[in-house]
């Protein structure tokens, strides 16, 4: 837990360094931009988020406690907004992301693009990383 | 050269912009621009000092009180319909029903229509620039009846196929239901000439007037139409009241769409007779503050003028057009020639659900996305559309205001 709790923090501090909001949508444009594409492959029903506006895919690739994640986007800022969940989630325990306060949302001023009646399908995506960290966590208990 | 504006369209709007407390908030920190009409008009002092007053002086429930209270109540929401049916020039005021708003009108005539005389192997005509309010009861209703959903081509400017049309009207087709201006692409159809083929077939026509009522004058009458819908909310009136228009000979055949209080005359366990017109059609306590804050927004469009309203949407419409196609890579969606204060459009490279979040930074209220149309959306290949709409209100300072944003956006996005 505190491995995620880390990178939040450092996130809220990053953020911090902005002085108003159009350095800070610049900031998530970029990452937008340089997060890493989801194969073309997998940009299908089975992998997608359905929102009302932007369309969201979404991976996840079990390791031996924690899981990988990939996602992607066909808007920028949900795309970059992605990427910051994407850096604070993947590549963590499995029972740490199911866990998981993503309490920095709220404290960079993105809490709007996360509100549940906000139809851009990045709610529904953190609550399926949050699923696949529990059906992951329960199988690891089952194999222990 | 951009055509500049005349100086009694921005007189208009100051006038008008007076009246509507909310545009001097701001938004994001921003002066705010409301260019979202299309989806809810704002609402003048005028409509809800009327509410107030209603809960503050004259409420109680309508029709069967004996007492001064009831009866001024019912006299204030009496008073909607006979206005309503003055507003729209409908021939009584038996032919005006409050609703809950549009989609509940449509719901209605759905119902009862199918009820009425729908069978299976019948044909239901709508066109491919619907909202969804015009197509999903229609097909839940084909589902029910076994009739068949034919649907009405566009060309690529966003007009009606009215060829396809023409074919398209058969012995089999039982009803037209056709938006008069589409909320996305800003067309205004021919429903006079449409209603007059349809009619020479037998067929009777439902008119989606939600996005027409409040920007142009209506003549039910002049119109020949069968039914015609709007909704409050989007013509300065409040939420949660609408207006369904049928021509008193549908009205009179139909059954009931939904039973309870007031739309009764007699009951009995043995059976039920029905109410006469419109209550038939109109079960449970009504929308009391809502006919009346509708009727006060009814007042203050006659007011302000309908065919000035009319005359200064076009202008802005003129000017905005102007000044948006000079934005790199703007791509307009709907180039209807007769077209109404709604402009879509898409930024090469961009998607419109980015540009509208730094729109809403940047103060400018717009909506993105498929406005309901999804068919729309599928037609031109489009995940959605950036839309601009125009009330009485909008000033060329919100036309400035959008371009400068989207100019902005597209910098900072491409």
């Amino acid at each position: 837990m505190n491995a995620i709790n880390e990178i939040q923090d450092e996130i809220i501090d990053e953020f911090e360094f902005f002085d108003d909001w159009m350095q800070k949508y610049e900031y998530i444009i970029d990452l937008g931009k340089d997060l890493p594409r989801i194969d073309e492959q997998k940009k299908t029903d089975e992998y997608r988020i359905k929102g009302c506006q932007s369309q969201v895919w979404l991976d996840a690739e079990p390791k031996q406690k924690t899981i990988d994640f990939t996602a992607d986007s066909d808007a920028v800022i949900t795309k970059g907004i992605i990427a910051l969940l994407i850096r604070v989630l993947s590549g963590q325990a499995a029972e740490d992301i199911a866990k998981s306060d993503l309490y920095f949302i709220d404290q960079i001023g993105l809490k709007e693009h996360l509100s549940p009646t906000r139809s851009n399908g990045l709610v529904s995506m953190v609550k399926k990383m949050k699923s696949y960290g529990i059906a992951f966590a329960h199988q690891n208990k089952a194999k222990s | 050269m951009m055509q500049s504006p005349t100086i009694q369209t921005q007189d208009f709007a100051d006038r008008v912009r007076a009246d509507f407390p909310i545009l001097q908030r701001k938004m994001n920190g921003q002066a705010m621009a409301f260019l979202d009409t299309a989806a809810s008009s704002q609402k003048p002092r005028q409509v809800i000092d009327a509410i107030s007053h209603y809960y503050e002086h004259t409420h109680a429930n309508v029709h069967r009180g004996l007492y001064q209270l009831s009866q001024e109540a019912t006299d204030a929401h009496e008073e909607a319909r006979r206005q309503a049916a003055e507003f729209f020039n409908a021939a009584s005021e038996k032919e005006i029903i409050f609703t809950k708003g549009t989609t509940d009108g449509i719901n209605t005539i759905a119902f009862c229509l199918g009820e009425y005389a729908i069978e299976p192997g019948d044909e239901i005509l709508i066109t491919e620039m619907e909202h969804h309010a015009n197509i999903v009861p229609w097909q839940m209703l084909a589902a029910r009846k076994g009739a068949n959903l034919k649907v009405i081509p566009i060309h690529d400017d966003g007009m009606l196929n009215m060829e396809a049309f023409h074919d398209m009207l058969t012995e089999r087709t039982k009803l037209l239901a056709v938006v008069h201006i589409s909320n996305t692409l800003g067309t205004i159809n021919p429903v006079k000439r449409m209603i007059e083929k349809a009619h020479e077939r037998n067929v009777p026509v439902l008119v989606d007037g939600a996005q027409s009522a409040a920007h142009q004058k209506i003549d039910v009458q002049d119109l020949d139409a069968d039914f015609f819908v709007c909704s409050g909310h989007k013509m300065l009136g409040p939420t949660g009241i609408g207006i369904l228009y049928g021509k008193e000979k549908w009205l009179e055949a139909f059954p009931p769409y939904q039973g309870g209080g007031e739309m009764i005359q007699e009951v009995r366990f043995e059976g039920t007779t029905f109410n006469q017109l419109p209550f038939k059609f109109e079960a449970g306590t009504p929308h009391i503050a809502g006919t009346v804050g509708l009727s006060a927004a009814m007042k203050y469009m006659d007011e302000i003028g309908r065919d000035a309203i009319a005359a200064h949407e076009q202008e802005l419409l003129t000017y905005a057009l102007a000044a948006l196609k000079d934005i790199d890579g703007i791509r307009f969606i709907g180039e209807a020639r007769n077209k109404a204060g709604v402009i879509s459009f898409l930024i090469d490279g961009t998607h419109p659900s980015d540009v509208g979040v730094l729109l809403d930074k940047m103060g400018v209220a717009v909506r993105t996305g498929h406005h309901c149309t999804m068919p729309l959306m599928q037609r031109y290949d489009i995940p959605g559309t950036v839309r601009a709409s125009f009330g009485p209100y909008t000033t060329i300072a919100d036309i400035d205001q959008l371009k400068s944003g989207v100019e902005r956006a597209a910098k900072m996005l491409r």
